[in-house]
């Protein structure tokens, strides 16, 4: 499917402000024609999304209790994702919950970058708080990074 | 499977339970006890559990939906009739069809038209696609690691990954179904008052086929599995609402009835049923006019439709050790999966019956009225009612979600339950109390998933 066989997942809601990072950054690659999907963070429909693609980078929206805008970042492949960093999705399984049950099943990408990035206002409306934003620009450039390697 | 034993059952010597005068150390001073529960995995939403005890009497049980109220009904107060579906889908993102069938059939029957033919299997096919979903995820990841003494269905895939595999598998059928007719899974965009927006081509219907034969034989192999489990002994002589058809087992359309000899059409409904706001829940509670408790659900369907399931589905019942009726819903799980092979033949038959239509709905025109609509969502029934004036603008809206029916009986389920159980730990007894509520696949709401379980004992 994607070129470089790197999938980007944005995670969450954009209508709950920060919740919408994860979107708002896919979105954006996508602009320069990187593959990437929109989630709610079913974690069903999650691990059916990333099959196939052997690099997937997922992003999320935190509430670690860190302080916003603070750039969390996983080699899932290779580490376990601390609980309690993501939020709970309503569903099944959250982002967390998916990627544990698709380590125990042997559905993990080769190499799965999560970056969690911390929240601060999760209320009902659109648009990043300051320190969100500035994060999503770290993180946005780090992933081109990402990929650029990946096509190189 | 390895078949494991839920941990509470060791602590219950056989014969103590729900024996007052069976104890061997009776307490001599007051002995109180408090449960409480925050927040109960594994449901929809967002609700909480408080038990008081004193001197092995209950005090108080309550369940507590805390969860704000959402106001879908004033929402859709001065919008055009066509918008319920789409705006009623948002009430649930598991059940979606319920919500928009129901609305949909609500609208028509105002609007004085009827959807037959290729329209009419189309909506029980997506429907059928909802019911594989919704059982399969509630039933095997939800579920089943309560009678497993396994906290969530992570430590079922790795005790068992085969059957979590074969759960997810199923589960991503029903949503194919969902999608192929109804445009995406999470609150379908393809149908609309009066049918469709747009017909699906014949051979995407057909390509279900094949994988739903698949999906009989694998929801009859989890149901196995299931009917291994142990069930805690907890019966009670349930009241069951449900709809009834005169041709099939109803799943989208029929008459509401009970197994006391209510046979209502469904715009009846509130002639017979209400719903009371009390303190400590944000969701008004359902009874019927007479303050009788009842139960909607699996249980409530296998119960007073049992008759109408395929032989298949019947067998499979038998198999796994169910009677013509099942008052024990510990084993709705087992009820579960019997519907879910049951939908999996129904929409094999529907698939392979159907030819694209030549219209893909029924021509509405605005103007005043009042409708019904019932469906049987995967948790029991779901009462739609909508007055429009001449323009077919809502004036008034009416929904009645299955879990807000179900809460009384929840409450009184919990009573029974904990009241046969005291000889259990806290710990014990919470765990039991959980896996009754889970019994209902409570559809709490769409938000965070805890609930918060408080048991006093003084």
């Amino acid at each position: 499917m994607a070129g470089t066989g790197i999938l980007v997942l944005g995670i969450g809601n954009r209508f709950r402000h920060d919740d919408g990072v994860g979107p708002v950054i896919a979105e954006r690659l996508e602009a320069s024609g990187i593959a990437t999907r929109v989630e709610s963070g079913e974690g069903a429909e999650l691990m059916e999304a990333w099959q196939g693609f052997p690099h997937v980078v997922l992003v999320d929206a935190a509430s670690s209790g860190a302080a916003a805008g603070t750039l969390h970042r996983f080699e899932a492949a290779e580490t376990r994702l601390p609980t309690g960093l993501f939020h709970y999705s309503s569903h099944l399984f959250s982002v967390a919950e998916a990627i544990e049950m698709a380590r125990i099943l042997g559905r993990l990408p080769g190499r799965m970058t999560v970056y969690g990035i911390e929240g601060r206002d999760f209320s009902y409306g659109e648009g990043l708080s300051v320190e969100v934003a500035a994060a999503a620009d770290v993180a946005e450039a780090e992933i081109r990074a990402l990929v650029a390697a990946g096509r190189g | 499977m390895s078949k494991r034993t839920l941990k509470s059952t060791s602590t219950v010597k056989p014969g103590a339970r729900g024996k007052a005068g069976g104890r061997a150390k009776a307490p001599i001073q007051a002995v109180s006890r408090n449960i409480k529960v925050d927040a109960l995995a594994r449901v929809e939403g967002e609700g909480a559990l408080y038990v008081r005890v004193k001197d092995d009497v209950i005090e108080d049980i309550k369940f507590r939906i805390f969860e704000p109220p959402r106001f879908f009904e004033a929402f859709l107060r001065g919008r055009i009739y066509s918008d319920a579906p789409d705006i009623t889908a948002r009430i649930c993102g598991i059940c979606p069809i319920a919500y928009q069938m129901g609305a949909s059939q609500a609208m028509e029957q105002a609007l004085g038209v009827t959807v037959t033919g290729p329209l009419r299997d189309l909506r029980r096919l997506i429907y059928c696609g909802e019911w594989i979903e919704s059982h399969v995820l509630h039933a095997a990841m939800l579920h089943a690691p309560d009678f497993l003494g396994l906290q969530d269905a992570l430590q079922l895939a790795k005790d068992d990954p085969e059957i979590v595999e074969t759960a997810l598998k199923l589960k991503k059928l029903g949503n194919t179904i969902i999608e192929v007719i109804g445009g995406r899974a999470a609150h379908p965009i393809n149908l609309k008052v009066g049918g469709f927006y747009r017909a699906p081509r014949k051979e995407k219907i057909r390509e279900l086929i094949e994988p739903l034969k698949w999906a009989i034989d694998a929801a009859i192999g989890v149901a196995k599995v299931f009917g291994g489990f142990e069930f805690p002994d907890y019966e009670d002589d349930y009241t069951c609402v449900s709809l009834r058809h005169p041709d099939e087992y109803a799943i989208h359309e029929g008459r509401i009835v009970s197994n006391r000899g209510l046979d209502i059409p469904v715009a009846d409904f509130h002639k017979h049923f209400k719903e009371e706001h009390v303190r400590h829940s944000n969701a008004l509670h359902g009874m019927m006019m007479d303050g009788t408790v009842y139960l909607t659900g699996p249980n409530a369907r296998y119960n007073n439709n049992y008759a109408q399931l395929s032989k298949l589905a019947k067998r499979v019942a038998k198999d796994i050790g169910l009677g013509k009726t099942c008052n024990n819903l510990y084993q709705s799980i087992l009820v579960r999966m019997v519907e879910t092979v049951y939908a999996c033949e129904e929409a094999i038959r529907l698939a392979e019956a159907y030819e694209e239509p030549d219209e893909s709905c029924v021509a509405v025109t605005p103007r005043r009225g009042v409708g019904a609509g019932c469906t049987e969502a995967p948790r029991g029934i779901c009462f739609h009612r909508y007055e429009l004036d001449d323009e077919g603008r809502i004036v008034a809206a009416r929904i009645q979600a299955p879990t807000s029916q179900n809460q009384p009986q929840i409450e009184r389920d919990l009573r029974g339950v904990v009241g046969a159980n005291l000889r259990l730990s806290d710990e014990d007894l919470k765990w039991r109390c959980e896996q009754t509520i889970r019994n209902y696949d409570p559809c709490i709401s769409c938000a965070t998933h805890f609930l918060k379980f408080t048991i006093d004992r003084e």
